[in-house]
């Protein structure tokens, strides 16, 4: 319980390092941002205007503590360009950036595993040396290369899958799988380390004395030990997962999080930014904070060691 | 020599003979000019005269390839020089000095992290506007906690060392401690790390370039032309091909690099 509510706490003070960062933002732009916003050829009434509206017109200690209150509340503002507020324009997206990541997960599970094992039980020889090399690709490989690699391939010469448009589930497959390649490779990494490294424990020696059969150690015996460490590599992994997906989104026009925040980008749309980072931001703190705490149920001697 | 030693010196041939090099020598090695706009031939197939054809312009490929090594050159080594200064620079600090500073610090470098990969160079340029120089502010800003991690745990594991204890018991003072004593004792590890974020800055620099938040439009970024390449995927595939391939390389090679210098510099896993 004490390990938990340290951990906990731990959390408040980054939450308020990034809600200010985040705050202080718009305040790195070079020049007036509702100058920027309106564009050059802006009347100075709007510019004034806008400004008040942002609340750019008071001291920065004001807008500060206006800022933070909002956030509590969970209003970041309204669009500029939408009118909307920007809480509802984020959770309009959300149900899509989170369709890709679960898509993303289950790809790059889907390969890690018999990627991982397999090379763990065959160490030294070819499909080891064979998971190494995609490993090793699958994280040099940039996702915006693959994804119109894999639309070259399966949507415009086999004609295989649909492109461009959020649907059912074979909308989701290319998408998900230029997503989850890199994680894929990532973890197959791990679960091979963490399965060769448990394999070498001394109850695995016992287990096999017993006279336990091959499949009987590995499943029964040395899996649920060497999936603590890629637990946690995945679930720290589903917040770059959030930040990849606004290249991938890009794209496949996939409509979530990511093209929002891309939009708002171009279109100088800077209440939208900031909501877009804030909440991806917090999403990653609050993943990271449930995998340790799931790490510490998981195996016992870290609660201890903390 | 032994096969590492040989293995780490083929690798750094390789990269300095693919990337370095053509990147330093671009202007003198590029067959044609990297902006230069032929719309009689746009898109065309790799030939004799264009052995990686032409783009949506008109322009050579290869010769934008080239020059593009040059932008990834440029990007990826002043923002892991830049990182790697302010890194450094705060680890040791707080490693040297412990208690508050230590705590701030590593409290600051939590709060950098909590932004997921790429997010807060996408904000940060977002907001700063496109453009090369941005784009290494932004990757030097994202990459120093890497550095001050790294050299905030190697400091404190020297503190208790008796090298250290020895220059403190003949006078030195901190900034002489750290910079003559703890200093050249992180370089090794340092080296490693910066062989990983040098891959790490170059398909960051890309990743923004596609997002059009990185080069100038028309720069010959290898990640603007992989941007560009999706835009005539379905006439033209042979315009994404080689920018991928080329990033592709390169990360891998640094990639390796680190992997290869982590075993060569470490004399326990050299001789495992």
């Amino acid at each position: 319980m004490t390990y938990l509510l340290h951990r906990v706490l731990w959390t408040l003070p980054v939450v308020w390092g990034v809600v200010t960062l985040v705050f202080l933002l718009v305040h790195l732009v070079p020049g007036d941002p509702a100058q920027i916003m309106l564009g050059e050829n802006a009347l100075p009434g709007d510019v004034s205007a806008l400004r008040s509206r942002l609340e750019l017109d008071r001291p920065l200690a004001e807008q500060y503590g206006l800022f933070l209150g909002r956030v509590l509340r969970g209003d970041v503002g309204r669009s500029f360009i939408s009118q909307r507020p920007v809480a509802q324009e984020i959770a309009a997206r959300l149900p899509a950036t989170a369709e890709l990541m679960v898509g993303a997960m289950a790809v790059a599970l889907a390969l890690a595993f018999p990627l991982g094992v397999t090379a763990a039980l065959y160490h030294g020889r070819w499909p080891d040396r064979l998971a190494s090399l995609f490993a090793l690709l699958g994280v040099a490989m940039p996702s915006f290369w693959l994804g119109p690699m894999l639309i070259l391939l399966f949507a415009i010469r086999l004609d295989w899958l649909p492109v461009n448009e959020r649907g059912g589930l074979d909308n989701l497959v290319l998408p998900a799988v230029t997503l989850g390649t890199a994680l894929a490779a990532l973890l197959s990494r791990m679960i091979h380390a963490s399965l060769l490294e448990v394999m070498g424990e001394d109850y695995i020696r016992t287990a096999r004395a017993k006279g336990l059969g091959e499949r009987a150690v590995v499943w029964g015996h040395a899996m649920g030990n060497a999936l603590i460490p890629v637990v946690t590599v995945a679930g720290l992994q589903i917040g770059v997962l959030l930040s990849g997906a606004i290249i991938t989104e890009s794209i496949f026009d996939w409509p979530g999080l990511g093209t929002l925040l891309l939009d708002a980008i171009n279109t100088r749309d800077y209440p939208v930014v900031q909501g877009c980072v804030l909440t991806i931001s917090i999403t990653y703190i609050l993943v990271n904070l449930a995998t340790d705490l799931l790490y510490g149920w998981l195996d016992p001697r870290i609660r201890l060691h903390r | 020599m032994s096969r590492q030693t040989r293995a780490l010196w083929m690798l750094s041939g390789l990269l300095g003979v693919v990337f370095l090099l053509p990147g330093v020598l671009a202007p003198w090695l590029a067959p044609y000019d990297p902006l230069g706009v032929d719309l009689l031939h746009e898109l065309e197939l790799p030939s004799l005269a264009h052995p990686l054809g032409l783009d949506a312009n008109g322009a050579d490929i290869l010769s934008r390839l080239i020059h593009g090594a040059r932008i990834s050159l440029l990007v990826g080594f002043s923002s892991v020089a830049a990182s790697a200064v302010i890194g450094v620079t705060l680890g040791l600090l707080a490693g040297f000095y412990g208690g508050w500073v230590d705590q701030l610090l590593m409290r600051l470098v939590d709060i950098f992290l909590a932004f997921p990969g790429l997010l807060l160079a996408i904000a940060l340029v977002a907001v700063l506007g496109p453009g090369l120089s941005n784009v290494v502010l932004a990757l030097a800003l994202l990459g120093w906690t890497g550095f001050a991690r790294l050299v905030r745990a190697q400091v404190l594991a020297a503190m208790g060392r008796e090298y250290v204890l020895a220059a403190r018991a003949l006078g030195a003072g901190p900034v002489r401690l750290m910079a003559r004593h703890l200093l050249p004792n992180v370089a090794a590890p340092l080296l490693v790390q910066s062989s990983f974020a040098v891959a790490g800055a170059i398909l960051a620099e890309a990743s923004l370039s596609f997002l059009g938040l990185g080069a100038p439009p028309g720069t010959p970024s290898w990640g603007a032309m992989l941007s560009e390449g999706k835009e005539v995927l379905w006439e033209a595939p042979h315009v994404s091909l080689a920018p991928g391939l080329a990033i592709m390389g390169v990360v891998l090679g640094f990639n390796t690099l680190g992997d290869l210098l982590a075993d060569w510099l470490d004399p326990q896993r050299r001789h495992s």
